[in-house]
């Protein structure tokens, strides 16, 4: 127990610097113009990536593979955010959009 | 679910943060289940969730607990794998020039990809963001995460399968709502040049898939997708 909490401070130390090392900074810092042009992309591009490696099967070495199903189950939530432009929506959708799948293709 | 009008009370913050507890709940209640299946105890999986709050660090923590990683290749990696959260951070910490330090310090601690999300969606929409609202945000994000690992470690004995009623694909949900969110206004204003940004996003993340690990693939591809975007950005 005692060498568990160690080792989840530990971790939780790696995870909190680069969380709150721009917030410490930014008030003595100010960007150049291209940096802030730079960082206005990043919700947009991180938000893609996660949301694609999410669909990914990561294989050593390899080219990942789609999780076919996982990608058709998108779909459904694709339309229901287009249309109604609310989360909760989106996830309900998504959920048991794949549940459904699931149980038809298990 | 009305329309949230405002965004500067801390419990307005708490309802902004509703839509997503569910993606909290159905992650958080997989990773409880996961900690339980590699033999922690609930103390020990609260006590994971309250001081790395991270949901895919905590995944990879249980996966190297059960093959006995030493502790060097664990803290490493979950450096590694929240890494990307130092670039959210310097994305939204400008916004917060004018609060307190230690406000700005807290809003930074409890910062995740969905808070994040739902923060960035504010910020695009030129709401009147406040520190309070973000704190509302944030803790109840925080609760929301604990409280979902607690859970799962708890019923994890009694549900075999959480994959089956779908529930781990909230968190795929949760970003393509997300996602959605940031694109819509790009897409029909520069509609070429998101469209050359999402590719170059894509074909990076799973080009660098191949050769490193997933978690750096998403840190290269976001650079590599701004980097296009700060180049075409007055074309």
């Amino acid at each position: 127990m005692g060498e568990f909490v160690i080792l989840m401070i530990a971790c939780g130390i790696v995870t909190w610097i680069p969380r709150v090392v721009p917030f410490m900074f930014s008030k003595k810092m100010a960007f150049p113009e291209t940096f802030t042009v730079f960082l206005s992309y990043l919700p947009l591009c991180i938000l893609a990536a996660l949301l694609v490696q999410n669909l990914l099967v990561f294989r050593e070495g390899q080219l990942p593979l789609l999780k076919i199903k996982e990608t058709i189950a998108c779909l459904p939530a694709l339309v229901a955010g287009y249309y109604t432009k609310d989360l909760m929506k989106i996830v309900v959708t998504g959920i048991v959009t794949m549940a459904l799948i699931r149980l038809v293709f298990p | 679910m009305q329309k949230i009008e405002r965004y500067d009370r801390f419990e307005d913050g708490v309802i902004a943060c509703i839509p997503t507890i569910l993606g909290y709940l159905g992650i958080g209640f997989a990773m409880g289940v996961v900690g339980k299946g590699i033999g922690l105890s609930i103390t020990e999986i609260i006590i994971m969730s309250i001081i790395v709050y991270a949901g895919s660090a905590q995944f990879i923590i249980c996966a190297l607990l059960a093959i006995h990683a030493p502790m060097t290749t664990i803290v490493a990696t979950v450096f590694l794998v929240n890494l990307r959260h130092f670039l959210m951070s310097l994305s939204v910490a400008p916004y917060f020039k004018q609060t307190p330090f230690l406000s700005a310090i807290g809003i930074g601690s409890l910062l995740t990809d969905e808070s994040y999300g739902v923060l960035t969606t504010a910020l695009q929409q030129n709401k009147p963001v406040t520190a309070k609202w973000t704190h509302g945000l944030n803790v109840m994000a925080y609760l929301s995460w604990i409280v979902a690992t607690f859970l799962g470690g708890l019923l994890g004995s009694f549900i075999p399968d959480p994959e089956l009623l779908g529930l781990d694909f909230a968190l795929v949900a949760m970003f393509i709502g997300l996602f959605l969110f940031q694109v819509e206004r790009p897409l029909k204003k520069k509609t070429k040049q998101t469209l050359m940004i999402l590719a170059t996003v894509i074909g990076t993340l799973v080009v660098c898939m191949a050769w490193t690990t997933a978690e750096v693939a998403v840190i290269i591809a976001t650079l590599a997708g701004c980097l296009v975007g700060t180049v075409t950005h007055h074309g």
